[in-house]
């Protein structure tokens, strides 16, 4: 598979704190691509230096070939990468479909004359925006609250509606800040189906996650970020075996044969990180075998 | 006939006052519904008004060609000034564009020989008529209406709301800003305009702070969540001193309280339909 996203070498440093350090990352095309780590490793300043809200210290970015270098927000999003946000930020005092036809702002093909005129070209295209935007609601299980202000969802619909709202930009690539921070064990099997639906559907995804079950069950392909830089890449399996992540996760076992935080011993199998997988019993599509 | 002949002869000025201060109550409206406090409003009133104003006197200009010009003139000046400043957001803003408005009036001041100064423009001629400032705020509010309701309203209530997930939307967070203040700096010229041409006289001072400060609690009195909320602010501060007559030296004071009275119980202001709706909501039930 060719590479869609491509990070060389990217570094980004705030004063004297190198948050990235020398990451290089290859996202594939089409799949579920997934990058974890412990907190504070960098892993949502990876997004935003994506979406142009930073520029990288050193290296480069590009998309399909193209140096991101320079490039603005908005111009980046009508490229075709669009995201969610760790911390919900969502468009409040909206409608439901409001916030997803903000989503639609560059595809709604009316010039100013459009805009200004009585011709007809104005109703068809808010039209067609509606009827898309109650489309991508309904992705969501969301069409029925469509005239509800943001304001008054759940914590979960939140993240559903930041989710369409991502979506009605018309990406390739769609990248998620911990999509299921906050959400209970049913909300995530529920949003697990409907990420991968979306997947199914042709849309690249690219997600941070702390959810090892989620993240396990769901990415064909994760990469370990700590302290800045990559420490490992592969499959769930190979993941989830690697001593290096096992260390970054619950530390060296070096000097005392140390248990982890819930007692499980991590010299030897059952590794750790499978651990996180195991115990609940939830079973989404994309579960644990 | 002869009571309503009366009645226009008496409060014309005043009627056509309070369209004039709904545009400038819309012109603030604009800006504040991107999500920016700029206070240059009354500053780009002034500038429409000496353009148009110095037009019609010196050069004889038709009417129309001269409120153009007072629309196209603050429109241009918003551009420049807007280039530098619409980076700056919140109170910083504010804070630019009052500076704006002193530099505006301070010029007018020091430019005697072709603003008169300090003694202002005498002799404009009243060329506005009733039906001028009604098509006016009738085309402003089709225009406004027709924005909010498209791609460019949305743009603009999602950037007040969150800027940078605004700008991830696919949204040109610094056009649309500046579409929202051009076009304020153009209603607020017209407005300038049209009250130049009424009121015969104009000078410098009519544009500063007060003014300023005025065309802002216009709108935040009668609410921005629509365009009823200016029109209904702007009207209510244009008649408010007239029904306080009767308070005589007591007027201000009075005047004064009432505002404060309501920016205290009513931070959204008067039109705020979700709470009206409210209102008839419960008013159904006790029915």
């Amino acid at each position: 598979m060719s590479a869609t996203l491509q990070l060389k070498n990217i570094s980004r440093h705030f004063g004297g704190l190198k948050v990235l350090q020398d990451v290089n990352l290859d996202i594939p095309q089409g799949g579920i691509f997934g990058l974890i780590g412990p907190n504070g490793a960098g892993k949502t300043t990876v997004f935003n230096l994506i979406t142009g809200l930073l520029p990288p210290t050193s290296g480069t970015i590009s998309f399909e070939g193209r140096d991101l270098a320079g490039t603005k927000p908005h111009e980046i999003t009508r490229g075709g990468i669009a995201r969610t946000f760790q911390n919900i930020r969502l468009f409040k005092e909206m409608s439901l479909l409001e916030n997803v036809m903000v989503g639609m702002h560059a595809q709604l093909r009316y010039g100013t004359l459009g805009l200004l005129g009585t011709s007809g070209l104005f109703r068809s295209e808010e039209k067609r925006a509606r009827e898309r935007a109650r489309e991508l609601l309904s992705w969501m299980k969301l069409d029925h609250k469509a005239e509800d202000t943001a304001d008054n969802l759940s914590y979960g619909d939140q993240r559903k509606l930041e989710l369409a709202r991502a979506l009605a930009t018309e990406p390739k690539l769609l990248l998620l800040d911990e999509p299921v921070a906050g959400m209970n064990a049913n909300e995530k099997t529920e949003l697990m189906r409907e990420i991968e639906q979306i997947s199914g559907r042709g849309y690249t995804i690219f997600m941070i996650e702390h959810d090892m079950r989620f993240v396990m069950g769901l990415c064909q392909e994760i990469a370990v970020l700590n302290f800045g830089r990559i420490i490992a890449q592969g499959g769930p399996d190979a993941i989830r075996n690697d001593p290096q992540v096992i260390e970054a996760y619950l530390g060296r076992d070096e000097d005392e044969p140390a248990s982890g935080p819930d007692g499980i011993v991590t010299d030897g199998a059952p590794s750790p990180v499978a651990a996180g997988v195991a115990p609940t019993s939830v079973s989404g599509p994309g579960a644990q075998a | 006939m002869a009571v309503f002949d009366n009645f226009w002869a008496v409060y014309s000025n005043l009627v056509l006052g309070l369209g004039i201060n709904a545009l400038l109550a819309l012109s603030i409206y604009l800006t504040l519904s991107c999500g920016m406090l700029a206070m240059a409003n009354a500053a780009f009133m002034g500038i429409g008004a000496y353009t148009a104003a110095l037009l019609t006197m010196n050069y004889d200009t038709p009417y129309i060609v001269s409120i153009l010009a007072g629309m196209a003139a603050p429109a241009v000046v918003a551009f420049v000034m807007g280039k530098p400043t619409l980076r700056l957001s919140g109170v910083y803003l504010a804070m630019a564009t009052l500076a704006f408005g002193e530099v505006v009036r301070i010029f007018i001041l020091n430019t005697d020989s072709i603003t008169g100064g300090a003694l202002g423009l005498n002799g404009i001629p009243q060329s506005t008529q009733w039906w001028h400032v009604l098509l006016a705020l009738v085309a402003v509010l089709a225009l406004l209406w027709r924005l909010r309701h498209s791609r460019v309203g949305r743009a603009f209530e999602s950037i007040k709301e969150d800027e940078t997930a605004a700008g991830l939307m696919g949204i040109d967070v610094g056009a649309h800003k500046m579409t929202a203040f051009v076009l304020g700096a153009a209603i607020a010229g017209l407005a300038g305009t049209l009250n130049a041409h009424l009121t015969f006289f104009i000078g410098p001072n009519e544009y500063g702070f007060d003014r300023g400060v005025d065309i802002l609690t216009m709108a935040i009195l009668g609410g921005i969540n629509g365009l009823a909320g200016p029109v209904l602010g702007g009207t209510i501060l244009t008649l408010l001193p007239e029904v306080l007559r009767g308070f005589q030296d007591f007027r201000l004071v009075v005047n004064g309280l009432i505002l404060v009275l309501i920016v205290l119980f009513l931070p959204k202001g008067l039109w705020d339909p979700a709470r009206i709706r409210n209102w008839f909501g419960k008013g159904g039930k006790h029915a």
